[in-house]
């Protein structure tokens, strides 16, 4: 299946990422009216320091450990997509405990959320992706590890 | 074709029909539940009381769960003999159910210390089940004088559930600390004083000497009026349909990493078997979720012709309360290193150059990189750990090992 990559050679630390993907996320049509003057809570983060940046979001792990340990029953695997019914996380917050990326992180009403890969928002397709001016993430298929 | 039979409907079966079926679309799956709930998610009690969830949200899987995966239940009946020699497992109406491979998911029951005069108290319960928690829903009011014995991971999480719906919580341990079983002594003071500011009240150091109706004798002298008696004690593992059978059973069933027991087509998950914890070396009972999913969901891929091994369990537990969190993970064993600052507590234990646990309190983020460290015995000098020390971060990576993880299929 088609996942998002990153490579760090490529990315420069911009963190448009960041915006496009809280705002495809807030179900707005305004990007300014979403996220001018707010704290963003986006699904996707870079990381890094003053020479290296990097972006990381939920890998849809094959075995996923978030969803094994989810004690709500709230992560779910819809056809490889690794996808989290808000309705039915209460915050105990072990996806966190557990995800060894870091790929998921508090909402802004304290309910977790991670990246769908805007498969369900209006962008249908990564918002991140869509947006990096600099191919440092896309949106392929690859096969074994690299 | 295969009959596969699981004993229990927790996590651990539910995971043990998401393994079969991963492998064997075709074979019969049969599991027998003693409660009479379709599979739901036990650790939520708790937030049902606080009313953070309701019933309708607390199902562990969907509707069609059971339809769509093939399976027969047979609700509130109890597996009473298992016979590894006919293959059937006998229930308490006298049903007798053959199979070609058995899983043994049947959790743990409640400990209660056999206190004097404990017959003398009107309203006793437990706090595992849903029935516990609609039973104590209904028991608690306002004005209820609640008594929990226990300030372990369940009596503390009904502590916080009941709080909404009561001022008076009182919660004794012969513990001096709370949380005994993951926290150090530091930690566990953070925690009690967060917990004492949001009312609830403690007798550490301390247990009951006898009861009288609604009274609780302490051995301290002290003495304790209530009105609803929670007992959270401890759990024991329900091990006796494979112990009987003849079955390799210590504290919990053991198993090998396929997750078979002693006897021949006889699997274990979850809560009734013991796990090796790679973090201390030892084999214990790791009573959590994701370790339940984890050995159910092999054992399920094993009975049905897979190959599957569950070989890195490890303690880990993501807990809140009233909204301070605590995680830990692994085992507190090796050099102690602390971080800390007006907000946060961290302590790793290192040993052999390997990360063997950690304890953080505080607003967690990313903790998990440190969990995987455990989890995925990588030694810290082939990481930056000195910065992985001020935060969790992927940039205490190699290069190499960001590529792959990021740039690849993981």
């Amino acid at each position: 299946m088609k996942r998002i990559y990153v490579n760090e050679d490529r990315c420069i630390g911009c963190r448009l990422c960041e915006y496009n993907c809280a705002f495809a996320n807030s179900g707005m049509r305004d990007m300014a009216l979403a996220l001018k003057g707010k704290t963003i809570y986006p699904r996707i983060h870079v990381e890094g320091d003053d020479k290296i940046t990097f972006a990381v979001s939920c890998r849809h792990c094959t075995d996923p450990i978030c969803m094994k340990s989810c004690i709500a029953g709230a992560i779910y695997d819809d056809n490889g997509v690794i996808r989290i019914d808000k309705n039915k996380c209460v915050g105990c917050l072990t996806c966190i405990l557990v995800c060894p990326y870091g790929a998921l992180a508090k909402g802004e009403n304290g309910v977790m959320q991670k990246c769908e890969l805007c498969l369900n928002n209006s962008c249908g397709e990564p918002a991140c992706v869509k947006g990096c001016p600099n191919r440092a993430i896309v949106y392929e298929e690859r096969g074994e590890s690299l | 074709m295969n009959e596969y039979l699981i004993i229990g409907n927790g996590v651990a079966a539910a995971a043990a029909t998401e393994g079969i079926r991963s492998v064997d679309k075709a074979g019969t799956i049969t599991i027998v539940s003693e409660e009479a709930h379709p599979v739901y998610c036990r650790p939520l009690i708790s937030y049902y009381l606080e009313k953070k969830t309701d019933i309708s949200k607390m199902n562990y899987r969907d509707k069609d769960f059971y339809e769509r995966n093939g399976c027969k239940v047979f609700y509130g009946k109890k597996a009473v003999r298992l016979d590894p020699e006919k293959k059937e497992v006998k229930l308490c109406d006298g049903t007798v159910l053959p199979y070609s491979k058995v899983c043994i998911a049947t959790g743990s029951s409640p400990f209660t210390p056999d206190f004097p005069g404990i017959d003398t108290v009107d309203k006793k319960f437990g706090f595992m089940t849903l029935d516990d928690a609609l039973s104590l829903e209904k028991a608690v009011g306002k004005d209820t004088r609640v008594f929990i014995i226990g300030a372990g991971l369940i009596g503390l999480k009904c502590a916080e559930g009941l709080r909404a719906m009561t001022d008076s919580i009182t919660v004794c341990d012969l513990a001096d600390r709370v949380l005994s079983s993951i926290l150090d002594s530091d930690c566990a003071a953070l925690m009690q004083a967060h917990m004492e500011k949001n009312g609830i009240r403690f007798l550490l150091s301390d247990t009951v000497e006898r009861f009288d109706k609604n009274k609780a004798y302490m051995k301290s002298g002290r003495t304790v009026d209530f009105d609803v008696l929670v007992t959270a004690v401890g759990v024991k593992a329900n091990t006796s349909l494979v112990k009987d059978a003849g079955g390799a059973v210590n504290r919990g069933i053991i198993t090998d990493e396929h997750m078979r027991t002693s006897l021949n087509d006889v699997y274990a998950a979850g809560d009734c078997c013991e796990s090796r914890d790679i973090s201390s070396g030892t084999s214990h009972i790791l009573a959590i979720l994701p370790n339940a999913y984890m050995q159910g969901f092999a054992a399920g891929v094993n009975m049905a012709g897979g190959d599957r091994i569950f070989d890195n369990a490890i303690p880990m537990n993501s807990i809140g309360f009233f909204s301070l969190h605590a995680m830990t993970a692994g085992s507190y064993d090796g050099e102690l290193i602390e971080e800390k600052n007006d907000r946060e507590l961290m302590k790793f234990f290192v040993k052999d150059g390997l990360l063997k646990g950690f304890i953080f309190i505080g607003e967690p983020s990313k903790t998990g990189i440190y969990t995987s460290l455990i989890r995925e015995r990588i030694p810290l000098d082939t990481i930056d750990f000195e910065l992985l020390k001020k935060g969790a971060d992927y940039m205490a990576f190699s290069p190499e090992t960001r590529r792959k993880k990021f740039g690849g299929v993981v």
